[in-house]
């Protein structure tokens, strides 16, 4: 039995250690919240954290993910209060499809938590391993901006 | 789990919790068309909602058309809560099934509201009046004299209220109105129509709750992946499964049944693994051991196809529209310019892979998809499973999901078929998942095209005399073999639709031989005609020493509506429209133009090596017209600002048009360094490493501008897409004096 700690729950995984993070979150947790878009890590839609730095869960196998705590989609809010960053992606009516939002927010969260004033160009640097087909990227900056600022107080 | 509500009567009265009082409209036995609308109201039978009420006065509307992230899950909803004025706070959106129950369902050819904006209204005014109806009885006066207002009807006599949700029940015991007996609304009375409402299901996604293809879970079920031929019409020769069986948790290795061409929407056959978890499954693929018999179109190899598609358009070709006589012309070649565009195979790589789950309760097979195509998909399992696609319908329960992207490539149920068959092979439930690689690989790819131009100008730059030719290998060959030229369908999409007052004109096509699945891709041909075009009415701008909008406007003549038919294109369809208000509209067209120039100042003065490049493209019954600002050194491009300007006619959701508008500009963009080639029949790209889709970093700075049009609504997710690619490769000449005519921009450039 491998042992992780998912959204603040300790769970048991019977899986190949071997197994990427993204099939075991998915298929055994039923925590579908977190996408496959490209299975290689160059898609950015399978983003959690895992000890509160982002990883592409896809290229990640559950062996590195023991004793350590994830953070997918589901865990961000609290309830029914939302994250700062998800209530900024409603306020800026972000996603198009949604299928690669899950990913574009834990990233913009891990960011913030890291920079919590980042510029422009910093914003393109940490976003730009999340790809969005759709061509929200205009609108997810404008949202990351947003809570930036408000944090400036 | 939002999208996984069964749309009968039953899983409403589930979901809200109410035994009675509940007025649910759906459709009976009967199509809804405008004529004969088929309605019926009431409690009993199983019908195919699209408007529930309970006596709570929540609404429930049934989305009709597919969600792919343009937004219709919101717009279309919108207009029947509009035309029932209902409350859009007390409004549900659940996902249709699909079933020709609910009329139209094909999700492209950005149609829904385009096409069936009366009709989707008259679905709200149905509701609306019965409710009307009800009060009145209630109050036993006449129905002239209540009225809906925000939720309620009102008695205009006595300034008395009845909630939607108080007359619910009355309402279902009525007769449903006929079409003819329906009042709409008139335009100044529309209460959400035009205006931002709050988007459906934003919430749910930001919270990682909605449900797409991918996320399908049926007890018991089987995950499958499956190695496809690497070649369009190539078959297993043989296969040795053992390694890929010593897996832990591959269940099965089965052999695909074998698909003759033509490709249509069929699977194309492979080894199909299958296992208790995808990472399995993804495993047990890699272990497989196949000999391909790999067919005719192995010897297909892009780069050389390219130099053919170059030879052919440069020769005489098959005339498609003519007006006057341009061959017997003798061009003067100091006022001539001749021009050949080429634009690569393209892929539409949405965010979601293509998946779909299938099982059998009795002897009733059930799927869970996500198509643009729900009808088509659930005529062809009927087909796959040898059932009778009218009689036979109901044994297919067809539901859908939110689809995580799609833009023309889940219009084919290629995957779903796949579904259907292995779950009848198997006797299980089994879910296909396709990886990003065979995403990639076995597309319906956007036709590689050549097009050619030549025009000369006269004293007035304007031009008397012009021939231009396009060739491409067409979306006809996917379903027949034998078709081997653009058909008029696609020859209507930017090519001899072209709207310029030229009184010598030729537009001609050729023959080719196709070798891969050819499907529609978001703006279908418009994507080269348009890109071709552009660049060759600024290239004659350039040569007649005139800014490129005057040149558009010269080209453009007067104002007037355009009857194709009449000017020399026979068969030209003006994208299934007919309604004269739809026609083309030089007007509309350099009124786009004058904004997109105006608003972004293309044509004020610009920093050394930075430049602008303007175009503009009509499809769908919308104009949009579009401006890039670039600097370029040393090859090395950098996008600065793009800007658009779209009349669409009657705007429903503007939120949305912006946001479509942005996609495009972002996907249009993408065009300048993506590439699918093929060598020895094969896909040579597998992810996004190689086929690479625009990232941040090279995302510029984007506006768009919304005009203002009392016309009706034109479409919105594809008339984007065409106008940015020109206007972007128009911009580099205009910064460096480099003329691209072969896309893709990075084969010499770089952007930075
Ligand atoms: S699915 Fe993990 S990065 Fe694309
Ligand atoms: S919203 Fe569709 S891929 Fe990002």
């Amino acid at each position: 039995m491998l042992r992780i700690t998912v959204n603040g729950k300790l769970v048991e995984l019977d899986v190949d250690p071997e197994m990427p993070l993204l099939y075991a979150l998915r298929e055994n947790l039923g925590l579908t919240g977190t996408k496959f878009g490209c299975g290689v890590g160059l898609c950015g839609a399978c983003t959690v954290h895992l000890d509160g730095e982002p990883v592409r869960s896809c290229a990640t196998p559950v062996s590195a993910a023991l004793g350590s705590s994830v953070t997918t989609i589901e865990g961000l809010a609290k309830g029914e209060a939302l994250h700062p960053l998800q209530e900024a992606w409603l306020d800026n009516k972000v996603p198009q499809c949604g299928y690669c939002q899950s990913g574009q927010i834990m990233s913009a969260v891990a960011l913030l938590e890291e920079n919590a004033q980042p510029s422009d160009e910093q914003i393109e640097d940490w976003m730009q391993g999340n790809i969005c087909r759709c061509g929200t990227y205009p609108r997810i900056k404008k949202a990351i901006k947003q809570v930036a600022t408000s944090k400036k107080g | 789990m939002l999208a996984f509500e069964h749309l009968d009567r039953r899983a409403f009265l589930k979901k809200t919790g109410l035994v009675g009082g509940v007025f649910i409209l759906g459709f009976g036995e009967a199509t809804f068309t405008g004529a004969s609308p088929g309605l019926k109201s009431g409690e009993s039978g199983q019908l195919g909602v699209f408007v529930s009420i309970d006596s709570q006065g929540q609404v429930t509307i049934a989305s009709h058309r597919a969600e792919m992230g343009q937004g219709i899950m919101t717009s279309t909803p919108q207009i029947i809560a509009d035309e029932m004025e209902a409350d859009w706070q007390r409004v549900e959106v659940v996902l249709a099934p699909g079933h020709p129950r609910y009329g139209n369902q094909s999700t492209g050819g950005s149609a829904s509201i385009r096409r069936y904006f009366t009709y989707i209204r008259q679905m709200g005014a149905v509701a609306r009046q019965m409710l009307e109806q009800a009060a009145a009885n209630h109050w036993k006066i006449k129905l002239e004299d209540v009225q809906a207002v925000k939720h309620a009807i009102k008695n205009k006599k006595t300034g008395a209220m009845l909630g939607f949700g108080e007359l619910a029940s009355a309402a279902a015991t009525l007769e449903v109105p006929s079409v003819e007996n329906l009042r709409l609304k008139t335009e100044d009375e529309y209460s959400l129509i035009g205006k931002d409402v709050k988007l459906m299901w934003q919430e749910q996604i930001v919270r990682g709750e909605t449900v797409y293809a991918q996320d399908i879970n049926v007890p018991g079920m089987l995950i499958a992946c499956i190695a496809r031929p690497p070649v369009v019409g190539g078959r297993v020769k043989s296969f040795d499964a053992s390694e890929a069986k010593k897996i832990k948790g591959v269940v099965d290795v089965l052999r695909m049944k074998d698909r003759p061409l033509p490709a249509d929407v069929n699977p194309v056959s492979g080894v199909a693994v299958l296992a208790n978890t995808s990472w399995a499954a993804l495993q047990g693929k890699k272990k497989l051991k196949i000999e391909w018999e790999l067919g005719e179109n192995a010897r297909h190899n892009s780069e050389s196809y390219k130099q053919e598609l170059i030879d052919k358009v440069n020769a005489p070709g098959i005339v498609a529209r003519q007006e006057g006589d341009v061959h017997s012309h003798s061009f003067d070649p100091e006022n001539t310019v001749e021009a050949t565009y080429t634009l690569p195979y393209q892929h539409h790589m949405p965010m979601e892979t293509p998946a779909a789950t299938a099982y059998f309760e009795g002897d009733k097979c059930i799927v869970w998809t996500g198509t643009q195509t729900p009808q088509w998909g659930q005529r062809k399992v009927c087909q796959e499973l040898g059932l009778d696609e009218k009689k036979d319908l109901d044994k297919v329960e067809f539901n859908q999901v939110l689809m995580g992207g799609a833009f023309g490539r889940k219009g084919k149920n290629d995957y779903t078929l796949e579904a259907v068959e292995l779950a009848k092979a198997t006797g299980k439930p089994v879910k296909v998942i396709w990886s990003r690689e065979d995403d990639v690989q076995h597309g319906f790819y956007h036709s590689i095209a050549a097009n050619y131009f030549k025009a000369e100008l006269n004293k007035d730059n304007n031009s008397d005399f012009w021939l231009q030719r396009v060739v491409h290998p067409p979306i006809g060959w996917t379903f027949d073999t034998s078709k081997d030229r653009p058909s008029r369908g696609n020859l209507s999409q930017g090519f001899a639709d072209i709207p310029f007052d030229i009184e010598n004109l030729s537009c001609e096509t050729q023959t080719l031989t196709t070798h891969v699945r050819i499907g529609w891709f978001r703006a279908v041909q418009n994507v080269h005609n348009a890109y071709a075009l552009g660049c060759f009415v600024d290239e004659l701008a350039v040569k007649a020493g005139i800014p490129t909008r005057e040149m558009w406007l010269n080209l453009l003549g007067s104002d007037r509506h355009i009857d194709l038919t009449k000017e020399g294109f026979e068969g030209w369809r003006n994208y299934g429209q007919e309604d004269p208000r739809h026609a083309l509209d030089t007007a509309r067209m350099k009124h786009v133009i004058n904004s997109v120039v105006e608003k972004s100042g293309a044509e004020d003065k610009v920093d050394k090596n930075e430049g602008w490049g303007i175009a503009f493209a009509t499809s769908f019954n919308s104009y949009v017209a579009a401006a890039t600002k670039v600097r370029v050194s040393d090859n090395l491009v950098k996008v600065l600002e793009i800007h658009t300007a779209i009349d669409c006619g009657l705007v429903i959701t503007p939120d949305r048009v912006k946001a479509q508008m942005e996609g495009a500009m972002i996907m249009g963009l993408g065009l300048a360094s993506s590439e699918i080639t093929i060598a020895d029949g094969a896909i040579e790209q597998s992810n996004f490493h190689d086929y690479p889709v625009l990232r941040y970093q090279h995302c510029p700075e984007l506006f768009v501008n919304i005009l203002p049009s009392d016309k009706p609504p034109g479409g919105v997710g594809e008339p984007g897409m065409p106008p940015v690619l020109p206007s972007v490769v128009n911009a580099i000449y205009h910064a460096s004096g480099v003329r691209l005519r072969h896309m893709p921009v990075t084969k010499t450039h770089t952007f930075i």
